[in-house]
C-alpha cells in the first residue's frame, strides 16, 4: 500500500455528533481500513474551522499524507475549504475528498446506531474512491470583459449601469420595445409614494445613453454557447420597420398613422395606441415600432401614411429580422415576471363584471400619463366610485393557485387604498388575510392608511358579485366575506373592486432558463446557487440571476440585486481569468476505433472526428464534463477526470464494504 | 524440463466445441512449426494420452498450455487445475476458456432445467423419466460420470491465468502469430508480453479494422439484419439500424463478419480495460436511439428481441452478473 | 433493531439537481430510510451501466438512479441518455433474471428535496418486498472434483420444474 490516508470525522458540534459516533466512525476507520492506507484517523467538533483546518495541514506535513478524506457536510458546502487546506500544506487539492455524513446522514437519520453504521459505510467508499484519485490542475480561461444584461426593467437597468459605470461594455437586451419594465407602467411606489416615472426614468435614460452601453431593444436571445467568461450568444433584434439611423423619434408617424390599436400591454388594455407606436412619452430608446400584425400596408398592401409624412425617410417596410452574435464572459437574467391572471380567480369577477380591475389596470386609471389622465373612475371612463374594496392576496398564499406570498401585493393594496383615498374620498376596504408590511418605513404607511380611514377585514374573500339580495346591493358590486376578526360573514357592496394581484414566474421561465442552462424552482422561479448567501448566483457560473426573476420582491430588493450581481461580474473580470474545474473527458487514441457513436452525445459540440485519423477528440475548452461519453463508449477508449471508472467502482466497492480488512479463513 | 531438448506443449478443450482445435489445425504447415520446436506431451484431441501421465509430470514441466472450453462441470475443474500446476505458461484459448462463449449462454437456465430440456423434450422420448446419475454401481464397481456445476465458468475464475487468446475461434493468422512469438522467447529472442495481457488480438474495436463508412448515428429503428434488404454494402450495419456488436468487440478478427454482410456478434470479447462487456453494448446502442420519451424508445429497443443474448452473446459468464438469477439458486 | 430485511442499495446522483435534492433534504431534516448510500456524479448521463452491474454483483440489493427532470438537464440533454441507457440496462437485467423493480429511476430537481427524501423511502420498502438479492452468493459455484462430493444431485433426486 503506498498511500498515507487521513480520515478526519467531523463532529460539527452537535449537528452530526449528535446522531453519529463519531468517535466510532475514526477508531474503525483507522482500524478496518488500515490496509487501504488509513494511516491516522481523527474526530474533531469543527473540521471546518481555522483549527480544524490546521489539524489537517499539520497532518499532511508531519505524517506526509498522500489523501484526505474529511467526513463532514455536504462537498457543495465545505469541498473548497478542505481543498484549500490541503493545497496550503502541498497537497494537490483533488487528492481530498467529502464524505456527506451530516445532509446525507446525521441530518435525515434518527437512530444512532443506524446513523453511525451507515457512517462507516460513505467513509470507506470515500477512503477507496480517494486513492483513485489523481492529482489535477485547474483549468485558467480568460474571462471576456463584456457582459450581457437580459431584461431591461429595473433590476437589468440597475446592474448594466454598476458595470457600465466600472467601465466595462454591457449589452442590456429587451424584448419589448423600451426598457423600464413593469416599473415604468406604475403611478407611485411606496412606501413613500415618489412617482415610479420621476425615480426610473432618469436611470432609463443614463442607460440608452451611456457609451458603455449597448442597447437592443425588441430583441430576444435565441442561442447560447460556451461557458463562464467565454459565451457566445445569438440575439435575435426584431424588424422594428424603422431606421434607427434616420429616426429622430418626433412621432409625427404617430399622429398620422390611422390605425388605432387597444394597447394590452403597456395600458392594460384600458388605452390606445396607433400600430407604428412608442409604448409610452419617455421611452428608451425612443424609436417607434411598427405593429406588423396591425398595420394596414401590412393587411392590405396600402396605406402608408407613416412613410408618407416621416420627416427624414426612416420608414422602411422592407426591414428583415437580423441575427447578432456576441461573445460576452457574464451573463446577468433580469427578466421579471408576469402578473397572475385574475380571470383565474373566476369567482372575483374579473373579466365578467366590469368594475372589477387588476392592479395593473388601476395604476394605469391612476397614473397621470395613463388613458383617464389619473382620473380614477369606472369601466364606462366617467363616474367616480363612492366606495371601493381592495383584495388581497389574489392568487398567492392560495392552494388553489400559488402557495408563496407574492411579497408586493399587501403594501400595493394600502398604496391603492390611499390613492383612492386621497383622489376621489371613497369609502375603502382592504380585504386581507395577513397584512405583511415588513420592511423600512412599509409599516408606518400602513399606520397611516389606517389613520386615513380606510377599513380593513381580516378574512378571505369567498366572492364578487352583481346579484343584489338587498336594495342597497342593487348596481353594485358585492363582495361576500368572512370577517375573521368580528367572526361573521359580511356582505359589503361597493362600486369598484381592485384585486391586488400576485406575481408569477413569466410564461416561458422554463425554456428562458433551458437556454442559458440554468434550472427553476418548482413553483417556477429561477434557482439561486444558495437562498441565504448565494441569492444572485445561478449552478451555472456565469449566469445570474437579479429581481423577480429569482422570485418575488418590492423595487427596492430588485435594485440591491441587480447592483450584487454587477459586484459578482466585476469581481469576475477583473481577476481577468477564471479556473475551471479540471473535470474534463479524454480520448485515447490507441484505444478508439472511430465508431462515431460519441459524436451525437454531446450538445456542446466538444467532440470532432477526424476522419484523417480515424479517431474521435474532445475539445477540452468547449467539454463541460459531464461525462457521457465516458460511459457511452463502447471501447472504454474515453476517460474522465474526477469522475474516472476507477473511482467510481472503487466507491461502489467501498459502500459496499468490500474492502476491509480480508478475514482470514 | 524436456525428454527430446524441446520444450512441452499441452492442448486441452474443457467445456468447447472443438473449434478450436480446428484453427490450430488451420494453421497450415505452422503446425508443423509447432512439432518441429515443442514437444507435445498432452493433446486428447489429436493423440492418446492418459490423466495419469499429466499427474505423474513434474510441476512446471509444461512449458505451454493451451487450454480451451469453459469449466463446466468436476472434469474439467480438475484438469483446469492440474494443467495449472503442470504448467509454466497457462493459456485461456479461445471465447469459452476467456469468457464462457456460447456453452456460457446456459448459465440462463438452471443446471435442472438444461439436464431436463436434454433428456425430456419433444425429440426426446423419456416415458420413465431417467436421468443420468453421476454415480452408479455396477458388478465391477462404481461408475463415475463428471458431475455438472451450477454454473459455467471461464477459466480464469477457476485457475490462475497467464494469457488470453479470445475468439470464437482464435483466427488462424492470430494462432500463428502467438506461436511464432513463443518459439522466439524460447530461442531467447523476444520477450513475453506482461501476464495477464489479450494476445492474439488487437486493442481497439471491431470498428477500427472494419471498411464502412460511419456517420453520426441516430437509429429510429433497430431490425434484424435479414429483415433488411437490402442491405447497404458500405454504409455501417449500427447506422442501418442492425444491432451490430462491433463497436465493443476487441479487434484482430479483421472485421470478418461486418465485411461479408454479417453483423458483429461479439466472439473477441471486450476491448481492453472493459469491465463488463454487456454494458458497452448496452450504452452503445442506447446513445444511438434518437427519442427522448420512453414509449418511443421502448419502442425502438423492442427491435432487438433477445437483449439479454445481444450484448451477451459471447460473455455472459465473463460477465459481472456471470449467470441467471435461477443459475445461481440451485441448491 | 428489528429482524426485519434491510436492504443495501446504493443510489447515483447527479451533482446539479438530485445531490443538491438530497442536501435539502438534509437541510431541511427530513427524515428517510437510511439504507441507501450515495455516490455523486457530475450527471446521470455519466452513468455506465457497469457500475449498476458492479454494485448488484457485489451486494446492493437495489440500484437508484436520479437525475435532473427531463429538460431541465444541467448540460442540457444527457438525461436523455441516461433514459435511454436505463431502459435497455433494465431489459438485459430481466433476462437475467433480476426483479426489473431492483434498478429505479428517479428525477428530482434541486428543490425537490421532500420527493427525493420519499422516493427513496418508497425505493427502500420496494427492496424490502423484494428481498434479498445475494447475488451469486447462494454458495460458492460448484464443488470441486477433489473432495469427492458432488454438489448437485442428479437422477431420481434431482427437482425438475413440470
Amino acid at each position: 500500500m503506498t498511500e498515507k490516508i487521513g480520515v478526519y470525522v467531523c463532529h460539527c458540534g452537535s449537528n452530526i455528533a449528535g446522531v453519529v459516533d463519531v468517535e466510532d466512525v475514526a477508531k474503525w476507520a483507522a482500524e478496518k481500513l488500515g490496509h487501504q492506507g488509513v494511516v491516522v484517523a481523527r474526530d474533531y467538533k469543527f473540521m471546518c474551522s481555522s483549527l480544524g483546518q490546521e489539524l489537517i495541514e499539520k497532518d499532511i506535513k508531519e505524517l506526509g499524507l498522500t489523501r484526505v478524506v474529511v467526513a463532514a457536510c455536504s462537498p457543495h458546502l465545505h469541498e473548497k475549504t478542505f481543498r484549500i487546506a490541503a493545497q496550503n500544506a502541498g497537497l494537490n487539492p483533488y487528492l481530498v475528498e467529502l464524505a456527506s455524513i451530516r445532509e446525507q446522514v446525521s441530518w435525515v437519520h434518527t437512530d444512532k446506531a443506524v446513523a453511525t453504521a451507515k457512517s462507516k459505510a460513505v467513509v470507506s467508499g470515500a477512503v477507496s474512491r480517494v486513492i483513485e484519485n489523481a492529482p489535477l490542475d485547474e483549468i485558467k480561461v480568460p474571462i471576456n470583459p463584456n457582459t450581457l444584461v437580459v431584461g431591461g426593467g429595473i433590476a437589468g437597468i440597475q446592474s448594466a449601469l454598476e458595470i457600465a459605470n466600472a467601465g466595462f461594455h454591457v449589452y442590456l437586451v429587451e424584448r419589448e420595445p423600451s426598457i423600464g419594465g413593469h416599473m415604468a407602467q406604475f403611478d407611485k411606489t411606496f412606501p413613500t409614494l415618489d412617482c415610479s416615472a420621476c425615480i426610473l426614468t432618469p436611470r432609463m435614460v443614463e442607460a440608452g445613453t451611456h457609451p458603455n452601453i449597448t442597447l437592443l431593444t425588441w430583441s430576444e436571445v435565441v442561442n447560447v454557447a460556451g461557458y463562464v467568461g467565454n459565451f457566445n450568444v445569438t440575439i435575435k433584434k426584431k424588424a422594428r420597420f424603422i431606421n434607427e439611423e434616420l429616426c429622430t423619434g418626433c412621432g409625427i408617424c404617430q399622429e398620422k398613422c390611422p390605425k388605432k390599436v387597444i394597447d394590452d400591454v403597456y395600458e392594460a388594455g384600458l388605452g390606445y395606441r396607433k400600430a407604428v407606436y412608442t409604448p409610452f412619452a419617455q421611452a428608451v430608446p425612443n424609436f417607434p415600432v411598427m405593429d406588423k400584425e396591425n398595420c394596414i400596408y401590412f393587411e392590405k398592401g396600402t396605406c402608408k401614411a407613416c412613410e408618407k409624412f416621416c420627416p427624414t425617410n426612416a420608414i422602411d417596410f422592407n426591414q428583415q429580422d437580423e441575427l447578432i452574435n456576441i461573445d460576452v464572459g457574464n451573463i446577468v437574467l433580469a427578466t421579471g415576471y408576469d402578473l397572475f391572471d385574475a380571470r383565474r380567480v373566476s369567482n372575483y369577477g374579473y373579466g365578467r363584471l366590469p368594475n372589477v380591475f387588476t392592479s395593473l389596470e388601476f395604476e394605469r386609471l391612476s397614473n397621470a400619463a395613463g388613458p383617464t389622465t389619473g382620473n380614477i373612475v369606472l369601466r364606462d371612463g366617467k363616474t367616480v366610485p363612492k366606495s371601493v374594496g381592495i383584495i388581497h392576496c389574489v392568487g398567492s398564499r392560495d392552494r388553489n393557485f400559488n402557495n408563496y406570498c407574492s411579497v408586493i401585493c399587501c403594501m400595493q393594496g394600502l398604496k391603492f387604498a390611499h390613492l383612492v383615498h386621497e383622489r376621489t374620498g371613497a369609502t375603502v376596504y382592504n380585504f386581507y388575510i395577513d397584512m405583511r408590511t415588513a420592511y423600512k418605513a412599509y409599516d408606518e404607511f400602513y399606520q397611516r392608511v389606517l389613520e386615513e380611514g380606510t377599513l380593513f377585514v381580516r378574512g378571505k374573500v369567498a366572492e364578487v358579485t352583481d346579484a343584489a339580495r338587498y336594495s342597497n346591493e342593487r348596481g353594485k358590486l358585492i363582495i361576500q366575506t368572512e370577517d375573521t376578526l368580528a367572526g361573521k360573514q359580511r356582505r359589503i357592496p361597493v362600486d369598484m373592486v381592485i384585486l391586488s394581484s400576485g406575481l408569477e414566474p413569466r410564461h416561458d421561465a422554463r425554456e428562458v432558463g433551458k437556454l442559458f442552462g440554468i434550472s427553476c424552482s418548482m413553483d417556477g422561479w429561477f434557482t439561486e446557487k444558495h437562498p441565504k448567501l448565494d441569492p444572485v448566483s445561478t449552478m451555472t457560473e456565469g449566469i445570474y440571476i437579479v429581481g423577480c426573476a429569482q422570485g418575488p420582491k418590492d423595487i427596492p430588493s430588485s435594485v440591491a440585486q441587480g447592483a450584487a450581481a454587477s459586484a459578482r461580474v466585476l469581481d469576475k473580470i477583473l481577476q481577468k481569468e477564471v479556473a475551471l474545474e479540471p473535470i474534463k473527458a479524454t480520448v485515447n487514441k490507441e484505444m478508439c476505433s472511430g465508431c462515431r457513436i460519441c459524436n451525437g452525445l454531446c450538445p456542446f459540440n466538444a467532440i470532432a472526428f477526424l476522419a484523417d485519423d480515424n479517431v474521435s477528440e474532445i475539445n477540452p475548452a468547449l467539454c463541460q464534463g459531464c461525462g457521457t461519453c465516458v460511459a457511452a463508449c463502447p471501447a472504454g477508449a474515453i476517460s474522465g477526470t474526477g469522475f474516472s471508472n476507477e473511482q467510481i467502482i472503487a466507491q461502489i466497492d467501498g459502500l459496499l464494504m468490500r474492502n476491509l480488512e480480508p478475514v482470514e479463513a | 524440463m524436456t525428454t527430446n531438448g524441446k520444450p512441452k506443449f499441452a492442448m486441452y478443450w474443457a467445456a468447447s466445441c472443438g473449434g478450436c482445435e480446428i484453427a490450430v489445425l488451420n494453421t497450415h504447415e505452422k503446425i508443423l512449426d509447432v512439432d518441429a520446436n515443442f514437444d507435445v506431451v498432452f493433446w486428447p484431441v489429436a493423440m492418446d494420452a492418459k490423466y495419469k501421465d499429466v499427474e505423474a509430470m513434474e510441476d512446471g514441466s509444461i512449458l505451454l498450455t493451451l487450454f480451451n472450453g469453459g469449466i463446466r462441470n468436476d472434469e474439467n475443474e480438475h484438469l483446469a487445475k492440474l494443467l495449472r500446476q503442470k504448467s509454466k505458461i497457462m493459456v485461456a484459448f479461445g471465447s469459452c476458456a476467456c469468457e464462457g462463449c456460447i456453452p456460457g449462454l446456459a448459465n440462463l437456465s438452471p443446471v435442472g432445467d438444461i439436464v431436463h430440456t436434454a433428456y425430456n423434450t419433444i425429440t426426446t422420448d423419456n416415458p420413465n423419466e431417467i436421468y443420468p446419475r453421476t454415480s452408479y454401481d455396477v458388478p465391477e464397481g462404481e461408475l463415475h460420470i463428471p458431475t455438472l456445476a451450477k454454473v459455467l465458468r471461464p477459466l480464469e475464475q477457476v485457475v490462475d491465468v497467464d494469457y488470453f487468446m479470445p475468439g470464437c475461434p482464435p483466427e488462424s493468422h492470430q494462432i500463428a502469430a502467438v506461436i511464432d512469438l513463443v518459439i522466439k522467447v524460447v530461442k531467447g529472442e523476444a520477450e513475453l508480453p506482461p501476464k495477464g495481457a489479450v494476445i492474439g488480438a488487437g486493442d481497439s474495436t471491431v470498428c477500427d479494422e472494419c471498411p464502412r463508412a460511419r456517420n453520426v448515428k441516430l437509429i429510429k429503428e433497430f431490425t434484424r439484419i435479414q429483415d433488411i434488404a437490402p442491405v447497404d454494402p458500405d454504409l455501417c450495419l449500427l447506422e442501418q439500424g442492425i444491432p451490430c456488436n462491433g463497436p465493443a468487440t476487441r479487434s484482430g478478427c479483421m472485421a470478418r463478419c461486418p465485411g461479408v454482410g454479417a453483423q458483429c456478434i461479439g466472439c473477441y470479447g471486450p476491448a481492453e480495460g472493459v469491465m463488463d462487456y454487456g454494458a458497452r453494448l448496452i450504452t452503445a446502442f442506447s446513445s444511438v436511439i434518437d427519442a427522448t420519451e420512453p414509449e418511443e424508445i421502448d419502442r425502438i429497443l423492442d427491435g432487438i428481441p433477445d437483449p439479454t443474448g445481444q450484448v451477451y452473446r459471447f460473455n455472459l459468464a465473463g460477465s459481472l452478473l456471470k449467470a441467471n438469477r435461477d443459475a445461481w439458486k440451485v441448491k | 433493531m428489528t429482524d426485519q430485511f434491510e436492504p443495501t442499495i446504493i443510489g447515483f446522483t447527479c451533482n446539479w439537481c438530485s445531490y443538491r435534492a438530497s442536501d435539502l433534504a438534509g437541510t431541511a431534516r427530513m427524515k428517510y430510510a437510511p439504507n441507501v448510500r450515495l455516490i455523486r456524479l457530475m450527471c446521470s448521463g455519466r452513468l455506465d451501466p457497469t457500475f449498476v452491474l458492479r454494485a448488484l454483483s457485489e451486494g446492493a440489493d437495489g440500484v437508484m438512479i436520479t437525475g435532473c427532470h427531463p429538460g431541465e438537464c444541467h448540460y442540457i440533454e444527457q438525461n436523455y441518455k441516461a433514459l435511454r441507457r436505463f431502459l435497455l440496462l433494465r431489459r438485459v437485467l430481466t433476462g437475467l433474471g433480476i426483479e426489473p423493480g431492483r434498478v429505479k429511476l428517479v428525477w428530482a430537481s434541486a428543490a425537490e428535496g421532500a420527493r427525493f427524501a420519499s422516493e427513496t423511502t418508497t425505493f427502500v420498502e420496494e427492496i424490502r418486498k423484494l428481498g434479498p438479492l445475494n447475488w451469486g452468493k447462494d454458495d460458492d459455484g460448484p464443488q470441486t472434483a477433489d473432495d469427492g462430493k458432488s454438489s448437485i444431485v442428479h437422477g431420481q433426486e434431482m427437482e425438475v420444474p413440470a
